[in-house]
């Protein structure tokens, strides 16, 4: 089976915590999400099952292979994505890919059928240099090359990291087209919005898992009753919107501010006469789904009130 | 094989698509053996000189106009007093005057003097300008006449490099400098630079061995320091007239095993450094200077005090430089180099070992 476990996993750079005590489930053939900010962990994560790194403590199993003693046998069966593109700029995207078909001894030929609804798009460049290409493709070639020898877990660290929305949406119907095939996607990534396409996620944030679970499980335990807040001058408007004593918290999302109040059944009224009050006309409040990003930004509000 | 096969194939292209760095490899060299040759010598050539003759019969003539004839030095002409020497030497318009007292010819059977003034103000040339001129004189002199000086005269004769060219000692220097520029350098940045964009994180994660890594970003510089071999020898026995005595193969194959010693320390390099910043300044500090300053190029080694004596010892080049000068120049064979190919054999394989042990199969 191509489950991946990881228990109780702690490691460190010096005095820096990267993960502490980070024990997953990801099953068989899951699309799973990281989802967090820099510095979270996830990174260290990929490299810890991608046998890279060894862990200062804990277990952690790719397909049932040890990360520590097994690293040659994962070696053969993970595809890795890292971060950074990694593939190589003056090579062309033929001959990036044929070169990592043959290290991973195969040939693009034999899983072509694999990678051919990604390749088919950046086919037309196949003579172009890996480097002159766009952000998009660059994606695309590096998750082909990563898919080429069928792996039977495929790592993507923030593989949309820097890349056009439209892109962005591409790749991941893609990874939903990859993971019919069975093979089990771990995908990072710190766009909450990524989040609700995955099919569990684990929150992470400074090295520690929060929370694991179905990315609308998630969202629904939202705690409060949520509001999407507009107005003209939207930076004074949060300032004062914080500054309203109702108020639970308070966060720029783009256009709007989403305002959760500490009791429920608040008349919206008062708030609307009191930012009137600061000059704030025009203003409109509108209840809202919450989302995991509000559920994320809620769980440090929680914390830092602990 | 196919893994290692397509490898090198991807570090050729990556050699020959940065044509820049590939040409720099090819064109240094060349400039360096053209430099050395041409611009930066201790060799004088066409030095000029005037002739103060006061004597102006057959001889001094002969004198002069074998003097003229050598390539070192270019007649200028004749003055009539020591005034217009010293105006000439201050608008530094000659290098030598020559003073023939009256009736030289005469005189000759008895004892006379012919006065070589030369510029001490480069102490270095006037010294071999005043050698070169009294030995041209003297063999003239004895050679035309039937006089024989009374006394011991000795006679001085430098063996293997009879005229003293610079060239015969910079070759084997310049050779192993360059080789291990590329060897090294080369090694070491192309592995780092692996390291430094990322890729090297998905190679560790394929099930391509290490070893077929590091075979594979050091065969490309094998042969590229192969052909630097061959075009520093050609230029060396074809411009610089610098003959190659002993067997062209032990000079060849001696030149490939000092290029692994260089790999090889480019890869105990690409072990320690993490950037290619950082692999080249290791190069530059720990490789190329100790080359220059310590391997005998141009220090005599045994001038050094001892401790540098012995840290020479460690310098492959030192060994290297040796045992080709010994080959190239003195016409030894195989056995007589057996010592420092030893040496050179068993750095290599000391250092090999190192990077192997030293290579990591993961990021830390």
């Amino acid at each position: 089976m191509n489950n991946v476990q990881l228990n109780h996993i702690t490691r460190s750079y010096g005095t820096i915590h990267a993960v502490r005590d980070v024990s997953l489930d990801i099953r068989s053939g899951e699309l799973f999400g990281l989802i967090g900010p820099d510095g979270a962990g996830k990174t260290t994560l990929f490299r810890i099952l991608t046998t890279l790194l060894l862990p200062d403590s804990g277990e952690a199993k790719v397909c049932g292979l040890d990360v520590r003693k097994d690293w040659k046998e994962i070696r053969g069966i993970a595809g890795y994505m890292p971060g950074r593109f990694s593939l190589y700029q003056d090579l062309s995207v033929e001959e990036n890919l044929r070169f990592f078909a043959t290290v991973f001894k195969t040939t693009v030929k034999e899983n072509y059928d694999l990678i051919h609804d990604i390749y088919v798009q950046i086919e037309p460049f196949a003579k172009r240099r890996a480097g002159k290409l766009s952000g998009g493709m660059k994606q695309k070639l590096a998750l082909c090359c990563a898919l080429i020898h069928r792996p039977r877990v495929l790592f993507l660290d923030e593989p949309t990291t820097g890349v056009d929305p439209v892109s962005r949406k591409e790749f991941w119907d893609i990874l939903s087209r990859i993971k019919k095939q069975g093979i089990t996607i771990i995908v990072s990534t710190p766009y909450m919005d990524e989040a609700s396409l995955c099919d569990r996620i684990a929150l992470m944030k400074n090295g520690v898992c929060l929370r694991t679970d179905h990315p609308a499980t998630i969202s629904a335990s939202y705690p409060h009753l949520l509001w999407a807040v507009c107005g003209a001058d939207m930076y004074s408007l949060l300032l004062d919107i914080r500054a309203y004593p109702e108020t639970y918290s308070c966060h720029a999302f783009g256009d709007r501010h989403h305002l959760a109040l500490k009791s429920g059944k608040h008349e919206m009224n008062d708030l609307k006469h009191f930012l009137q009050g600061r000059g704030h006309s025009n203003v409109t409040i509108e209840p809202l789904v919450p989302s995991v990003e509000d559920y994320f930004m809620n769980f440090e509000e929680d914390k830092l009130c602990m | 094989m196919k893994q290692f096969l397509s490898f090198l194939q991807k570090e050729f292209y990556h050699i020959f698509r940065d044509l820049r760095t590939t040409l720099i490899m090819i064109v240094i060299p060349i400039v360096l053996v053209v430099l050395f040759g041409y611009a930066i010598t201790t060799e004088i050539k066409n030095a000029r000189f005037v002739v103060l003759d006061q004597s102006r019969d057959v001889t001094t003539r002969h004198l002069i106009d074998r003097l003229d004839a050598n390539a070192y030095f270019d007649f200028y002409k004749q003055v009539e007093n020591f005034d217009e020497i010293e105006t000439l030497f201050r608008q530094n318009k000659i290098k030598m005057a020559v003073v023939f007292p009256p009736d030289f010819s005469k005189n000759r059977e008895i004892k006379t003097e012919i006065q070589l003034l030369a510029d001490a103000s480069d102490p270095n040339e006037s010294t071999v300008l005043i050698e070169y001129a009294t030995s041209i004189f003297q063999s003239e002199l004895r050679r035309n006449s039937d006089f024989t000086s009374v006394g011991i005269v000795p006679v001085v004769r430098l063996l293997y490099n009879p005229q003293m060219k610079d060239a015969y000692n910079f070759v084997p220097g310049v050779m192993g400098m360059i080789l291990i520029l590329i060897c090294s350098l080369m090694t070491s940045v192309g592995i780092v630079r692996e390291k430094e964009y990322g890729s090297m994180e998905v190679l560790l994660v394929s099930p391509l061995k290490s070893v077929y890594i590091i075979l594979a970003k050091a065969t490309p510089y094998l042969l590229i320091s192969f052909v630097n071999i061959l075009l520093i020898l050609g230029l060396s026995y074809f411009l610089l007239d610098v003959p190659i005595v002993g067997s062209l193969w032990v000079v060849i194959f001696l030149s490939l095993v000092y290029a692994l010693v260089a790999l090889s320390l480019g890869l105990l390099i690409s072990t320690i450094a993490n950037t290619q910043q950082s692999a080249m300044l290791i190069c530059g500090m720990a490789l190329m200077l100790p080359v220059i300053l310590l391997s005998g190029m141009i220090f005599p080694i045994e001038n050094m005090p001892w401790i540098l004596q012995v840290l020479s010892n460690l310098i492959p080049a030192r060994w290297y430089i040796v045992a080709l000068r010994d080959v190239m120049i003195k016409g030894l064979g195989i056995i007589d180099i057996l010592p420092e190919l030893t040496i050179l054999l068993l750095m290599t394989f000391f250092l090999i070992l190192l990077s192997v042990k030293r290579f990591k199969t993961r990021l830390e």
